[in-house]
């Protein structure tokens, strides 16, 4: 059996149960989160695999790359696909507190298992055109998501968002359209011996353009970021926080990966404008922050502005900074992921995230804001917990790459980012609430909270380790004969 | 041939990102179909075009003999249009469900409707 | 929708249901070698319960169907994932192609065109229902 193939063959086998399933919402709910377990279970064998072997390649179907479709799990990848499975546990076991029961009869369930599918197919796949089909798969998935509600300030943001996606969508289209045109090829390790042979600069040039404006609407780049703070804010907490927690992500890993291969340290214009978009994402996002009043807007520009974090590494193309914006990217799954979900606690007790009506939790619900305090302040960079340590490690590889504008503008962002999550602490756990609580909470709503807590708890204590796997990720990334031969010659098979 | 499609395909985009730019949801919803056109046939064209060649190997023979059509593209082409047809269905129904609500399809009017 | 569609649409949706359906599922059976498959196969039959809800309203559509379109969806996906699975269980990789009957085109390939086919017909019928019912 190809372990490779469980990460997507799961999610989407839990879907088609989901769908054949009695409606019932208790029996919905276990074996969403059976299936979830079960894709954990299925990402950390792959994780174990890749760390044991080395890189894995599954060619689909028996036809050797190029000709067929591959799927390839560097550390990179394992990684996230991990991570996408940690996401997908809290987000199904979210659901034992309650789903808005509309959505519940619509297929919740089943979309965010689609969800999840799509998004380790992006990771998993070695071939862009099949990227291109995971993208539209988590994005129709999170386009249904996000429209089933009905309240005008939902629908505009839905349609929002699909508008923007789908442009990302076509412009992606077109780039390969180009790129099989002039090379003739799809498979990413293929490209990568292609393209930076090429002398056709302008050609070069054009592609990257294109791949740039592509990946930055889909991983809410600065200046193509506003479709996100309009839209993220309005579907409930446990979609908000899986969006969150993974789309944008793959817009950013679908940056790292495409351009390490097929642009590697060329052409120049593509690093340069990646580092000054990076950098005026950080602060535009964090300056967005600061003039928000709504706990989950706040958290949809800190987003946006952590999002710049993300892509200072493949920007700055050294080995530390690489290692540093991977291991943030890590620690920001996490933390983002629950802060969404802590939104959700907001919404059942005040029905409101609206920082006027928040505060008195940490006198009355001490143990809600002792576990929101992990993630809140992990965000902040308060040392010692990991996102301090992410942030240093990419501070270090700024300076270390002579990049002393963005290292400057990171420290200057953290301490932005430091002020808002201050206030969005003293705001909404600290100062005495206008209103009481408006419903009972419900213990279960803690448990996907103190799971991701702990997890954000357990990057702090193995970080050493942790920044160790980040390191030996970039150096694999870094040097893409290693990809390359591993898909074109048959490394490990599975 | 190519230099048609490539106007064709050409005004396709400007058409579609030009619709993409008004306030009405209709509108919009017309580009965003111009637009995944426009991609599809570019993506035929940078293909190369080779007219009445099938990639199929003759029962005499045991190689394909050139010239012959590139399947990949029109592989490329066919998944493209089959997703952009749900996507297109979906986002008219959500204008739909929008126009119900709403009364309204221009943008504008949606957003100073409240919510 | 109420009884108030023509008496000439009436008598042809009669007339044409049976024939449409039969002319998808024969696109589904020719698709191995010919024009059609399970995509074109499913839209076929999806118009041709369109026709149905046309002539004769949305209930009387549902009730032809006789299961609900999530569940055909849901069956399409895990006989498509099935004849993925199918191959890696005989140690070949993820969706290699077993035949069965490779003259007549019997095998797994067969299996995930039949998947295509219930989830397209699926996937057209929520979208349609769903735009009906609003």
């Amino acid at each position: 059996m190809n372990v490779l193939v469980l990460p997507i063959a799961l999610p989407l086998f839990t879907a088609a149960v989901l769908l054949l399933a009695p409606s019932r919402p208790l029996l919905q709910r276990w074996i969403s989160f059976a299936g979830a377990c079960a894709l954990a279970i299925a990402a950390v064998l792959v994780f174990v695999r890749v760390e044991r072997d080395g890189i894995l390649v599954l060619q689909l179907g028996g036809w050797p790359a190029p000709f067929g479709i591959t799927l390839v799990a560097d550390v990179l990848s394992a990684m996230l696909v991990v991570a996408t499975a940690v996401v997908g546990l809290a987000v199904a076991s979210s659901a034992f507190s309650g789903v808005d029961p509309r959505r519940e009869g619509f297929g919740y369930h089943g979309l965010i298992h689609v969800l999840l599918m799509g998004v380790s197919g992006a990771f998993l796949t070695g071939d862009l055109f099949n990227l291109y089909v995971w993208f539209e798969v988590m994005l129709v998935a999170s386009f249904v998501l996000m429209a089933l509600h009905r309240t005008r300030a939902q629908l505009e943001a839905a349609f929002k968002y699909v508008a923007l996606n789908l442009i990302a969508s076509s412009l992606f289209l077109t780039t390969l359209g180009l790129l099989y045109g002039g090379t003739g090829a799809l498979n990413m390790a293929e490209l990568a011996t292609i393209l930076p042979a090429c002398e056709n600069t302008a050609y070069e040039t054009i592609l990257a353009m294109l791949f740039l404006t592509a990946f930055g609407i889909k991983a809410a780049m600065f200046p193509l970021f506003f479709w996100l703070p309009a839209s993220y804010h309005t579907p409930p907490a446990a979609v908000g926080a899986v969006f969150a927690g993974l789309l944008t992500k793959v817009g950013v890993y679908s940056m790292i990966r495409v351009f390490t291969l097929l642009f590697p340290g060329d052409p120049a214009m593509l690093y340069t404008l990646l580092l000054a978009q990076a950098g005026c994402t950080m602060i535009v996002g964090l300056v967005g922050a600061l003039a928000q009043r709504d706990f989950r807007r706040i958290l949809s520009f800190n987003l946006v502005g952590h999002l710049g974090y993300t892509t200072v590494g493949v920007a700055l193309g050294t080995s530390a900074a690489m290692a540093g914006s991977i291991f943030y990217i890590l620690h920001h799954i996490a933390a983002i992921t629950n802060l969404y979900l802590i939104s959700g606690v907001f919404l059942r007790l005040r029905h409101t995230t609206s920082l006027t009506e928040l505060g008195s939790i940490f006198r009355e619900r001490p143990l809600v804001a002792i576990l929101a305090a992990i993630p809140v302040f992990s965000l902040a960079g308060v040392p010692p917990l990991s996102g301090f340590i992410g942030k240093l490690a990419l501070v270090r590889g700024a300076f270390g790459a002579g990049a002393w504008w963005t290292g400057g503008i990171i420290l200057a962002v953290s301490l932005l980012t430091l002020l808002s999550m201050a206030r969005l602490w003293s705001e909404s756990f600290w100062k005495t609430a206008p209103h009481g609580d408006k419903s009972r909470l419900p213990g279960v709503i803690l448990l996907p909270i103190a799971f991701l807590s702990a997890i954000t708890v357990a990057m702090t204590v193995a970080a050493g380790p942790l920044y160790q796997l980040a390191m030996k990720t970039s150096d694999q990334l870094l040097n893409p004969a290693l990809y390359i031969d591993a898909v074109l010659k048959g490394g490990p098979q599975p | 041939m190519e230099l048609i499609l490539a106007i064709a395909s050409g005004v396709l985009f400007g058409t579609g990102f030009y619709l993409m730019l008004r306030r009405r949801l209709a509108q919009l919803i017309i580009g965003l179909g111009l637009l995944s056109n426009g991609a599809n046939l570019l993506i035929f064209t940078a293909g190369g075009l080779t007219r009445a060649r099938a990639p199929v190997i003759a029962e005499d023979a045991s190689l394909l003999v050139r010239p012959f059509a590139d399947p990949v593209p029109q592989a490329l082409v066919l998944t493209a249009i089959v997703i952009g047809f749900g996507v297109l269905a979906f986002s008219l129904v959500l204008a739909h469900g929008i126009h119900t609500m709403a009364g309204t399809d221009d943008i504008d009017e949606i957003r100073s409707g409240g919510g | 929708m109420t009884t108030t569609t023509s008496l000439i649409l009436r008598t042809g949706a009669r007339v044409l249901m049976p024939l449409l359906l039969l002319f998808g599922v024969f696109l589904l059976l020719r698709g191995h070698n010919a024009p059609g498959g399970g995509f074109a196969g499913g839209l076929v039959v999806a118009a041709a319960y369109i026709l149905h809800f046309f002539a004769f309203g949305l209930d009387a559509a549902r009730r032809a169907l006789l299961t609900r379109p999530e569940r055909l969806i849901g069956s399409g996906l895990l006989l498509a994932v099935g004849s993925g699975i199918l191959p890696a269980l005989f140690g070949r990789p993820f969706l290699t192609s077993l035949w069965f009957d490779p003259a007549r085109g019997i095998g797994t390939p067969m299996l995930f065109d039949l998947g295509v086919f219930l989830v397209v017909i699926g996937v057209v019928l929520i979208m349609t229902f769903t735009l009906a019912e609003e």
